[in-house]
């Protein structure tokens, strides 16, 4: 534990053998295509795919106007219940939507045939931005909503209105912030094969969970959740939430495989993913922020709408609500209130992207609070050092509900402060203004939640509805792990958490063999999803951050079961009391007199072939299977309070940049950043994380903006148009952490997946609204491209 | 249907092909060398990036017909048994990947840029990697990758 193993998934990556979804074999598969609607609004008068059933290598079609006959709309944790089907039914409602699917010989036939498909449109007026959606002129996307606002509710903690009241300064900030997504290179990708024998469909998935969604989908496609068997293969390119919003394809691709009589694949192409996978919610948020004139803030209030396109796709609206827990981030206000509203508009549906709802918390509070120091005359460094929660205040209860494990916010902030050698940038800041270069500096916090609490999402229901008879509560953030070991005295450890590329097998070998006092190369590990042999509940995945505090945590408890049963045979062997034996160098031993030792492989040996020694209460064999429950994360209080999340971690980043008053474009010349997630594993692990979240963060930030034009057509369908940024661009980060243990989680872990993808937008838009101060310029729409500050600068 | 021959990773190879057949789909699923991965399919990501006849081709952009009579070098070239390539080996030691989804095409772009600048700097890596994607690492330590494989390969 806290080595910086290499990593042991990297040799089959290196050398071609890793095992994608399409790399999955199976005999003679159909290859999928789409035919997609063109307009983002319209009334489909009629799908005529006669063309396309006759066309070389078709095997079957799937028109969307089928899928009320055949399928359930998908469930969502929220009052109305929208028709949301795999695809559509009557009505486009956003470019891209499929209107329906061929399944033929090869891929190239069935682009083919699904060109064959003839849709017959009527456009419809679109509802694109925001505003569109809150104007009742504009068409309402699902009539029996009644509104294009789906979910409008105001949470209150404290007293915000007498908070207000007394403050000697408000101000108020509104950002507005485009759609981006994360974009894993692999896209998604569904296999499918269905036995008409059994009636069991398997399909072979880059669905990364929650396994919340599988029930979803079991009653989409009408099927008992026996008969739906979901593998998801070894490895995973890259997902950041991304890779949760595909089940509605798996609808599409099992109907057809169960059409077909033949295994059915699909492998979504670039163009597709961009314009109709998921994206995370464009947005406009308010924020209110009452100080007093020494700069503690007394009242927080938040306005803010998320855009969640054509569908409430679960586990939308998570967006808005999966930061209700940690809504006040590092700071002690006590009185805030939240008005939070939802709402659909003729965009691709909306889901998980890395950050998931916290990035647009922290972007609008700490823009604030910038803001505020501005006008109060404090450093921006100051203002924040005097709101902080003191160290000593830990576990701390948030005004919404949210149980702050740990931290030391003070000592991150100071310790990020020296690693940007902050005082030395404000003295080059100077000197460059002094030249008037636009040079500016942001820092940005932000409390780091991991491992989400299932029941969050319900505080989008009123109270009212949650405190109806019949209503059923959802709670709890579980996980399991299984270790074992061998007769020849190795251990096994096996979980079911879909990784993503962030190095889970290493890192629990770590765990595990620093439980068991052997080495790491002594662990072998095994990390795969298959619903039907996996212990899995509906918390399984990797999202929300959670492996090193839950999988990772059930692996340490059955490792320490494991070690219980070791030890008891061994006392047995050595004829010595359990108490005074100690685990160590693969052997058990009697501290203190290392001589009097049993190998490990002879402990094995005794479990396996002679368990008719073994002690009192011993089973044969040596092995445990712990499922790790989280009882702090319970449903929300009638009183909208939830712990949101499971641990909290801590982010301090503070970065420099300098704006060309040409050219507009924003250049990094310093970031620092500096984490505090609890117990460290695998330290090469968390920076791998810490980088690649913070350039998620930054091009959200910067560069990475979905557009649409005032029809709902979309403009930016390539990576030429949807601009990552690159190598070229992207900084070099000063990484520095404390280590605060987590009392909640076995190993003291807490996520880190996530972590500067929250904080890095809200401090490079500090640093660009610093560096543009001197012109009078206040930049509020994100992404922060050339083009956008040019057309602020030209007024 | 075009007959095409091609020597891929030293083995040559015979088919009769469709002439719209990608070059990255031919090497994927009919030569059944999964190693090279497809990622946007219009040329901008890298994951599909092989050499042809040396030098880097986006293979998402090339038909299987324009590598007739060529050679074709894959991911699947570079370890030789079970001894890594210093490239490879580089990557491993500086965690220079996580989902490993784009690792083949920065392999061999890398391969064919170290051939030709043995002795980058951190800048010309960095200019050179831009012509890939990476959504994991941040590219910082696949520049850390690069530059050390560099080391490797001058000092073998």
């Amino acid at each position: 534990m806290g080595q910086p193993l290499r990593r042991r998934e990297d040799l089959p990556l290196l050398t071609g053998r890793g095992t994608f979804v399409d790399d999955v074999q199976v005999a003679d598969p159909l290859h999928v295509a789409f035919a997609r609607s063109p307009w983002g609004h319209a009334e489909i008068r009629s799908v005529d795919v006669s063309g396309a059933a006759v066309a070389p290598g078709v095997a079957a079609v799937l028109a969307g106007s089928e899928l009320p006959e055949l399928t359930d709309p998908f469930a969502a944790g929220i009052v109305h219940r929208l028709a949301y089907y795999a695809m559509a039914v009557d009505r486009a409602r956003y470019a891209g939507e499929p209107v329906a699917a061929v399944a033929a010989d090869d891929r190239y036939l069935a682009e083919d045939a699904a060109e064959l498909v003839l849709a017959d449109y009527e456009p419809l007026d679109a509802v694109v931005t925001i505003e569109d959606a809150l104007d009742p002129a504009k068409p309402m996307l699902h009539e029996q909503v009644g509104s294009n606002v789906v979910v409008d509710r105001t949470l209150r903690y404290g007293d915000p209105d007498a908070a207000f009241a007394s403050a000697d300064l408000v101000v108020t900030e509104t950002l507005r912030w485009e759609r981006y997504s994360s974009t894993p290179i692999e896209t998604y990708g569904i296999v499918a094969d269905y036995d008409a024998g059994s009636g069991l469909l398997t399909m072979w998935a880059n669905f990364m969970g929650p396994m919340t969604l599988l029930p979803v989908l079991a009653r989409s496609l009408r099927l008992p959740e026996e008969r739906l068997r979901v593998i998801v293969p070894k490895d995973i390119g890259g997902s950041f939430g991304i890779k949760s919003s595909l089940f509605p394809y798996m609808t599409v691709v099992g109907l057809l495989a169960m059409r077909a009589g033949r295994p059915v694949k699909w492998i979504e192409d670039r163009a597709e993913h961009l314009i109709a996978s998921s994206h995370q919610p464009d947005r406009v948020g308010t924020r209110e922020l009452a100080l007093t004139n020494d700069g503690e803030i007394v009242g927080l209030r938040a306005h803010v709408v998320d855009n969640l396109g054509a569908y409430v796709r679960a586990p939308e609206p998570a967006t808005t609500y999966r930061p209700l827990g940690n809504y006040v981030g590092p700071y002690r206000v006590r009185n805030v209130e939240l008005h939070l509203v939802d709402v659909v508009s003729n965009k691709v549906p909306t889901g998980p992207n890395r950050g998931y709802g916290c990035q647009q918390v922290y972007l609008e509070t700490e823009r604030a609070l910038d803001e505020a120091a501005e006008l109060l005359g404090l450093d921006p460094a100051e203002i924040r050092r005097r709101n902080l929660i003191p160290a000593d205040a830990f576990p701390y209860e948030t005004p919404s509900g949210g149980v702050y494990d740990s931290g030391d916010y003070p000592r991150v902030l100071e310790l990020a402060l020296r690693t940007a050698r902050y005082d030395e940038l404000r003295q080059v800041q100077a000197a460059a203004r002094a030249e008037g270069r636009l040079v500016g500096i942001g820092i940005a916090l932000a409390v780091d939640p991991s491992i989400s609490n299932m029941g969050y999402v319900s505080v989008a229901l009123p109270p009212e509805v949650r405190q109806a008879p019949g209503y059923l509560h959802k709670s709890g953030a579980a996980d399991w792990a299984q270790v074992r070991m061998g007769p020849g005295g190795k251990v096994v450890v096996t979980m079911g958490t879909t990784p993503q590329g962030q190095g889970h097998q290493t890192a629990v070998a770590q765990v595990v063999a620093d439980e068991l006092g052997i080495a790491p190369e002594d662990v072998a590990t095994v990390d795969e999803f298959d619903s039907h042999t996996s212990v899995w509940s509906v918390s399984t995945g990797s999202y929300s951050s959670r492996f090193s505090g839950i999988a990772a945590g059930a692996a340490r408890r059955a490792a320490g079961v494991v070690k219980r049963q070791i030890l008891e045979i061994g006392a047995n062997l050595l004829e010595a009391a359990v108490d005074d034996l100690e685990l160590a160098d693969g052997s058990v031993r009697v501290k203190g007199s290392p001589d009097r030792a049993v190998s490990l492989r002879r402990v094995a040996g005794v479990a396996h072939w002679d368990p008719h020694s073994l002690p009192e209460g011993l089973s044969a064999g040596i092995q445990a299977s712990e499922v790790l429950h989280v009882p702090t994360s319970a449903p929300p209080t009638d009183d909208d309070r939830i712990n949101s999340s499971h641990a909290y971690g801590f982010v301090a980043d503070v970065i420099a940049v300098e704006v060309d008053p040409v050219s507009w474009e924003v250049r990094i010349l310093e970031y620092a950043s500096v984490h505090d997630a609890g117990t460290i594993i695998n330290p090469k692990l968390v920076e791998g994380q810490v980088y690649g979240a913070a350039l998620h963060g930054l091009g959200g930030a910067l560069l990475e903006e979905f557009r649409w034009d005032e029809d709902g057509q979309f403009l930016t369908g390539t990576f030429a148009d949807y601009r990552c940024l690159t190598a070229a661009e992207a900084p070099r980060i000063s990484l520095d952490h404390i280590e605060s243990p987590s009392p909640f989680t076995p190993v003291g872990a807490k996520g880190c997946g996530e972590s500067s993808s929250q904080s890095a937008p809200a401090a490079v838009a500090n640093a660009v609204a610093d560096a543009l101060r001197p012109l009078g310029l206040k930049p509020s729409h994100l992404p922060l491209t050339p083009a956008r500050l040019w057309e602020l600068a030209e007024g | 249907m075009i007959d095409l021959a091609v020597t891929v990773n030293g083995r040559r190879y015979e088919r009769r092909v469709e002439p719209r057949l990608l070059l990255s789909d031919f090497i994927r699923h009919e030569l059944k060398l999964y190693g090279t991965h497809v990622g946007c399919e219009h040329g901008v990501c890298g994951a599909c990036t092989v050499l042809l006849d040396g030098r880097p081709a986006r293979s998402c952009l090339t038909l299987a017909v324009q590598a007739d009579g060529r050679a074709i070098e894959t991911v699947e070239s570079l370890a030789s048994g079970a001894e890594l390539h210093p490239l490879q080996q580089a990557f491993h030691e500086q965690f220079g990947l996580q989902c490993g989804f784009c690792t083949p095409g920065i392999l061999m772009s890398a391969k064919f840029f170290l051939e030709q600048n043995p002795a980058p700097t951190e800048e010309e890596v960095r200019a050179e990697l831009a012509g890939h994607l990476c959504r994991c690492t941040g590219y910082a330590s696949i520049v850390d990758s690069i530059l050390a494989a560099a080391d490797k390969l001058r000092a073998q």
